[in-house]
């Protein structure tokens, strides 16, 4: 496990029109790990997860005060491009959002706009990403076919899997597996584990189990404000402040 | 029980009598077209041009002319109302400059047809000096079809999902890319249903076009964006009320083949939207 920041808030505030939606968070994300981040609905935790590749900057009305470090570079600093920094840390969302075109067009589709055009290569992206998400095996004879004709489980892992064509550090996850059923969980929740040796994940969710399951240290958030950040196993076994206890006990949230 | 079921009957009968009387008329008028237009339908009356003081004769020109003014109007009016459509939903947000457009574009809407035909002869004709003329008939024709084209390729735009748009920047793909690659190709069936739509409902438009290109006749046809033309909806006035002595089938006839021209592009609209709409699910 990295001892080394690959991600790093440092008094990260935001506001969304009039409403302070973060209240200074500071948290470091350690490199080729899985952080969790849990909170009741409304806490800020989707919003902090957006701030991490800027795609709080397509809302209209969000401002953002303090340091977002990627390998200690601030991602807000003028000079960086929201279009190149999202190549690096790419995103996976709540319901599996696959575009309608083919399970090959998919993937391809973040390679070809970032200009790959050979089909040698292109062929071997899509493969190679396919496999990394364990969907491969099921889809390797129907690539040509609509992304849409396959059930949640193998969208949200095809997501996945046309994020990890664009070659990205981070890969954060915003309930992956809120739309999904136990099984295709259990096995979005194995790749998680594997994707882990290769890259950086940040992962929100509301399933306390989950946290539990898939992270190395977990993040808990409430009205806007990071509350504890400690290792999973700590957290739960152990919190140290109060309102920590109460929300993985269940008493509120 | 009883009475709610009785109810439940009742109503429904109520909306299926409803439904066959807004139908009535459409057949009416299809009907009457046909049988009184079909007689006129000689191979010489679809090729040759009116002779007589267009007593006799066909109505090539004006089908020519129709059509020539159609692809004209598909030409100005598409590429600026799909254009406008995605600035205003994909770029230019909420303020009171689009709010301002947005309000022209449904003024626009409600102006009756002859206005743009004085409007397209003031400007064009006159202060422009571009001469009565094909070109002129479509800018004008394509300036009444903008509103439709607008609000239909805006509407058809704002129905593809924000989480197609935020899977495509989260990528990394530029706006322009996403509307170029994810968005456009999503809303496109839909945007060339509205087009076609307006376009066929611009094609039937007489007031627009008899200030700004048509002609009552001309045997010639036209070989420059700067002739005058025939055309169907102008010819169909003109025989009705300036010629006396035309026979009841020919402008029955003129009517039915603008009908089916018309027909014909919302013919084309839906398959154009259901052959996209499959080959996205296949």
């Amino acid at each position: 496990m990295g001892d080394k920041n690959k991600m790093e808030t440092r008094n990260l505030n935001l506001y969304y029109k009039g409403f302070q939606a973060l209240i200074n968070v500071s948290f470091p994300v350690k490199e080729n790990t899985v952080t969790a981040l849990i909170g009741p609905s409304g806490c800020g935790k989707s919003t902090f997860l957006r701030t991490l590749n800027r795609m709080n900057d397509v809302i209209e009305g969000t401002r953002i005060k303090g340091e977002v470090l990627l390998d200690d570079e601030n991602i807000y600093d003028a000079e960086v491009d929201p279009v190149v920094l999202r190549k690096q840390v790419g995103m996976v969302f709540q319901r599996p959002n696959p575009f309608p075109m083919s399970i090959y067009d998919n993937i391809a589709y973040g390679p070809r706009i970032h200009g790959r055009k050979n089909k040698d290569e292109l062929n071997e992206i899509v493969e190679k990403s396919l496999q990394a998400a364990a969907l491969w095996d099921e889809v390797k004879d129907r690539l040509h076919k609509s992304a849409l004709g396959l059930s949640g489980g193998q969208q949200q892992r095809l997501v996945i899997a046309r994020v990890l064509a664009v070659d990205p550090q981070v890969i954060l996850m915003d309930e992956p597996a809120s739309a999904l059923d136990p099984i295709s969980t259990a096995k979005l929740e194995d790749l998680i584990h594997q994707l882990k040796s290769s890259y950086t994940i940040v992962i929100v969710t509301h399933n306390m189990q989950q946290a539990a399951r898939v992270s190395d240290f977990t993040g808990f958030f409430l009205n806007g404000e990071m509350i504890e950040y400690s290792v999973t196993n700590t957290m739960f076994t152990a919190p140290r402040i109060k309102q920590t206890e109460d929300y993985i006990t269940g008493r509120f949230g | 029980m009883m009475n709610k079921r009785l109810k439940e009957k009742a109503g429904f009968g109520a909306l299926a009598v409803l439904t066959f009387l807004a139908v009535v008329p459409v057949l009416a008028i299809i009907g009457y077209l046909v049988w009184q237009g079909w007689p006129a339908l000689t191979w010489e009356f679809l090729t040759q041009p009116p002779r007589k003081f267009l007593t006799e004769g066909g109505i090539y020109p004006a089908i020519i002319g129709t059509l020539a003014l159609t692809v004209g109007t598909i030409m100005v009016a598409m590429p600026l109302g799909i254009g406008t459509a995605i600035y205003l939903v994909e770029y230019a947000g909420e303020n009171v400059f689009t709010k301002l457009i947005r309000i022209a574009i449904i003024n626009l809407a409600g102006v009756p047809s002859v206005v743009y035909g004085l409007f397209g002869m003031g400007m064009f004709v006159l202060t422009l000096g571009l001469g009565r003329s094909l070109a002129v008939g479509a800018l004008t024709l394509g300036i009444l079809t903008l509103p439709i084209i607008i609000s239909t390729a805006e509407e058809a735009l704002l129905a593809v999902p924000d989480s197609y748009r935020y899977a495509s920047l989260a990528l990394g793909a530029t706006k322009w890319q996403t509307v170029r690659r994810v968005v456009l190709p999503v809303a496109l069936p839909a945007i060339l249903t509205g087009t076609i739509l307006g376009i066929g409902r611009a094609a039937g438009e007489t007031a627009p076009i008899m200030f700004t290109a048509a002609v009552v006749y001309t045997p010639r046809l036209p070989d420059s964006i700067y002739d005058q033309v025939m055309a169907l909806p102008y010819h169909l006035y003109a025989i009705s009320t300036e010629v006396p002595n035309v026979s009841q089938h020919m402008a029955f006839g003129a009517a039915l083949v603008l009908l089916a021209i018309v027909g014909a592009m919302n013919l084309v609209a839906v398959v154009i939207r259901t052959r996209m709409r499959l080959k996205r699910l296949r």
